[in-house]
């Protein structure tokens, strides 16, 4: 069967069951836009800023565990994806982006609308292809999905010339990918998970770290079974947040910059650190000299270079920690320390969030209001700031993929276009942004995008009228001199979204923010509710740059 | 510490780009860069000699190896292999006392005239980078005008294959 170059992206994206693909039309990827009007396989949702495209496609793997798939156009259309690449890439999500580029002849010229996108990509995507030869197209698609989905997972960009997606030949799909220097370790070693099964057996006072991995490998279930066999208490990083239900006795809740002060001191007393699909980053580790004094550590990761990049680990075991771990449950021994789970419990009690509870509409009174009415069941997407962190501590997270979150790149601007991904995935789920009055603006133009696709997403704006987290920042570590960080002149969101055809209701008090929300919640349309909170609230627990996790600021130390 | 890396790639476009922007984004230093075709085709053999110590190198190691077109990375120890570089080194020759002087050391130590012009020779030199480095001490006193030097390459010692 002779296909065009576009005609054969269509059919590879159909035998590799995408549903929908975010993105924006423009020259050089007009002829694949025809292809697809013409073939009709998939949705196509048209956001209305790239970034919007890459975000919705991150947020869309997240919530579905499925690969995101985006187009853009070449020159800025491509540039426009970058900070999405660059978001998932941090995160290890799978996406798959297509570009279009300035026919080949052109290349290098700097022609209209030209940019090395492959080049600039590079350090971001866990592999790039420029196709010059159709011949080789629907190989290099196989592998950029094998790839964006296997091993560690990661963004993979194809940049196709015009032309190319012009030309013809001869189609045929390979069934099975293999390269010679791309072979993942999935079992891991079984000496080593039998060492350190025993360094389980022998430690005193273990702790399990969980990461983003345990939710990327679909390892919950695994963990759970793990937790109930060794009774080991489970600290989660800001992207592991649902990979362990956190109403469970034996859960910490997060640890790190803002982790709750119980995850902070009693992972900092540990003997033993069971590190699951994790990195160690600086927001978990704090002064990473000072991390855990006591401590000695297994890592578990796919990812042979993250294991020693940050810290020295005792027991490395490169695998996929849903093998590891279910090979673990069936090696280890039940287990129950006693006096460390007596001591865990004091922690937890003495150590529990705290803020001020009056009759003012306080922001962690918004998250845990929500977290009431949803019983933990909606998928909480969100921007990045204080508001991010609120939602992290204050919502009890149960389930893998009902917290989606900018967590190694930190960018503003993610949370309504990834919740436009999430809900695309998940029609059948609430899904609820939380986002700022700051980031919420670097991506409010996906507020049509939204209404417009009939998406029942309901937005929690957190509006303090300021940038709250540098704004915190400068409060805590720059004499409060607020450089540049007041939003003075932002609009009424809840009058903004109106425009754009959703609902709004600008809140002000508690009472209204409890009624609110139960319309929201019951909407079948888009509905926004713009919280007005106190501009100076903080983000308690907070480790300084530069601190030991267990020294933090805003706790009762005793 | 120095160390020698031999990394097998696929021939691929930007292939070397890769390998050296991943240096420079993780803050790993290059002392010298070789590439050419390998034993293999469709595979390039780059060797690049960089510095650090123990965790250094197996970061890049480990790093190097994540990249999709790497087939296989290999520290390759001073002891246990053989390493060359190749000097291309350009002399100027003011008078024939000089040029016959410049030619006996150039006798001495095993280098090659490549070409003679009235006013310079082009001399070509090979060995470990300490040999090439003292040679060109003694040059350096007729007025060196140019140098060119391809970098470290090595093979390991013995019948090892990096790649089987």
């Amino acid at each position: 069967m002779r296909l065009s170059g576009t005609e054969i992206v269509v059919e590879c994206l159909k035998k590799e069951k995408v549903e929908v693909v975010f993105g924006i039309p423009g020259g050089a990827i007009m002829p694949l836009y025809d292809t697809i009007y013409k073939k009709q396989y998939f949705r196509h949702i048209l956001t209305k800023h790239e970034q919007g495209a890459a975000h919705a496609a991150d947020g869309y793997a997240r919530a579905t565990g499925k690969v995101g798939v985006c187009f853009a156009t070449s020159g800025p259309g491509a540039t426009n994806l970058v900070t999405g690449l660059a978001n998932a890439y941090l995160d290890s999500i799978p996406v798959v982006a297509f570009t279009g580029q300035v026919i080949s002849p052109l290349i290098g010229t700097d022609a209209f609308q030209e940019v090395d996108i492959t080049g600039i990509t590079l350090p971001i995507t866990k592999n790039n292809y420029l196709v010059m030869d159709v011949k080789n197209l629907a190989s290099t698609i196989k592998e950029a999905f094998y790839l964006a989905r296997t091993g560690r997972p990661g963004p993979v960009l194809i940049d196709l010339p015009k032309d190319v997606q012009n030309a013809k030949t001869e189609f045929h799909y390979p069934e099975k990918s293999r390269y010679s220097g791309y072979n993942p370790t999935i079992k891991g070693n079984l000496n080593q998970i039998k060492k350190a099964a025993k360094a389980i057996q022998e430690s005193k006072k273990p702790v399990i770290y969980a990461g983003g991995g345990i939710i990327a490998s679909n390892a919950a279930k695994e963990l759970k079974n793990f937790v109930d066999k060794t009774n080991i208490p489970v600290t989660t990083t800001l992207t592991g947040l649902g990979s362990f239900p956190e109403n469970n006795p034996l859960s910490l809740g997060m640890l790190g910059m803002h982790g709750l002060a119980s995850a902070n001191i009693a992972i900092n007393e540990s003997d033993l650190i069971v590190a699951l699909g994790t990195r160690f980053d600086d927001r978990v580790t704090g002064n990473i000299k000072r991390f855990c004094p006591k401590a000695k550590y297994i890592h578990v990761d796919i990812d042979p270079a993250e294991i020693s990049k940050n810290i020295k680990i005792n027991i490395p075991i490169v695998g996929d920690v849903k093998y590891v771990l279910s090979k673990m449950n069936e090696l280890i021994e039940p287990k129950k320390e006693i006096e460390w789970l007596t001591e865990i419990a004091e922690i937890k009690q003495k150590n529990q969030l705290e803020y001020k509870r009056d009759n003012i509409l306080r922001p962690q009174y918004i998250i845990e209001k929500l977290n009431e009415i949803t019983g933990g069941e909606a998928i909480i997407v969100t921007d990045v700031g204080q508001h991010q962190m609120w939602a992290a501590q204050y919502y009890q997270y149960l389930h893998p993929r009902s917290f989606i979150t900018s967590g190694g790149l930190g960018t503003m601007g993610f949370g309504l276009p990834a919740a436009i991904g999430a809900q695309i995935g998940c029609p059948k789920k609430k899904v609820i942004c939380i986002s700022g009055d700051g980031g919420f603006q670097m991506n409010s133009q996906e507020l049509v995008t939204a209404v417009n696709n009939n998406l029942p997403i309901v937005t929690i704006i957190m509006n303090n009228g300021y940038l709250g987290m540098v704004r915190q920042w400068q409060e805590l570590f720059f004499q409060k001199r607020y450089s540049s960080t007041n939003l003075e002149g932002s609009p009424d969101f809840s009058k903004l979204v109106e425009v754009y055809g959703g609902k709004g209701i600008r809140v002000t008090s508690k009472d209204a923010f409890d009624s609110a929300l139960k319309i929201a919640l019951s909407s079948k349309q888009f509905m926004l509710l713009d919280c007005l909170i106190p501009p100076e609230e903080n983000v308690f627990p907070m480790v300084s740059p530069g601190e030991a996790i267990n020294k933090m600021l805003g706790v009762n130390q005793s | 510490m120095k160390h020698t890396i031999a990394i097998l790639v696929k021939d691929t476009p930007g292939v070397l780009a890769r390998v050296s922007s991943l240096f420079n984004r993780r803050m790993f230093n290059i002392e010298s860069i070789a590439a050419g075709h390998s034993e293999k085709k469709g595979i390039t053999r780059i060797t690049i000699v960089t510095q650090g110590d123990e965790n250094i190198l197996e970061q890049i190691t480990k790093q190097l190896n994540k990249l999709i077109d790497v087939i296989r990375v290999r520290d390759l120890p001073k002891e246990t292999s053989v390493e060359r570089e190749l000097a291309l080194i350009k002399v100027s020759t003011k008078s024939i006392n000089q040029r016959t002087e410049i030619m006996q050391l150039i006798e001495a130590f095993r280098g090659h005239i490549v070409d003679i012009d009235k006013q310079a020779l082009t001399i070509e030199i090979t060995g470990t980078e300490e040999k090439i480095n003292a040679k060109l001490k003694l040059l350096e006193s007729f007025g060196i005008l140019e140098i060119s030097r391809t970098g470290k390459i090595a093979l390991s010692r013995g019948d090892t294959k990096i790649l089987k």
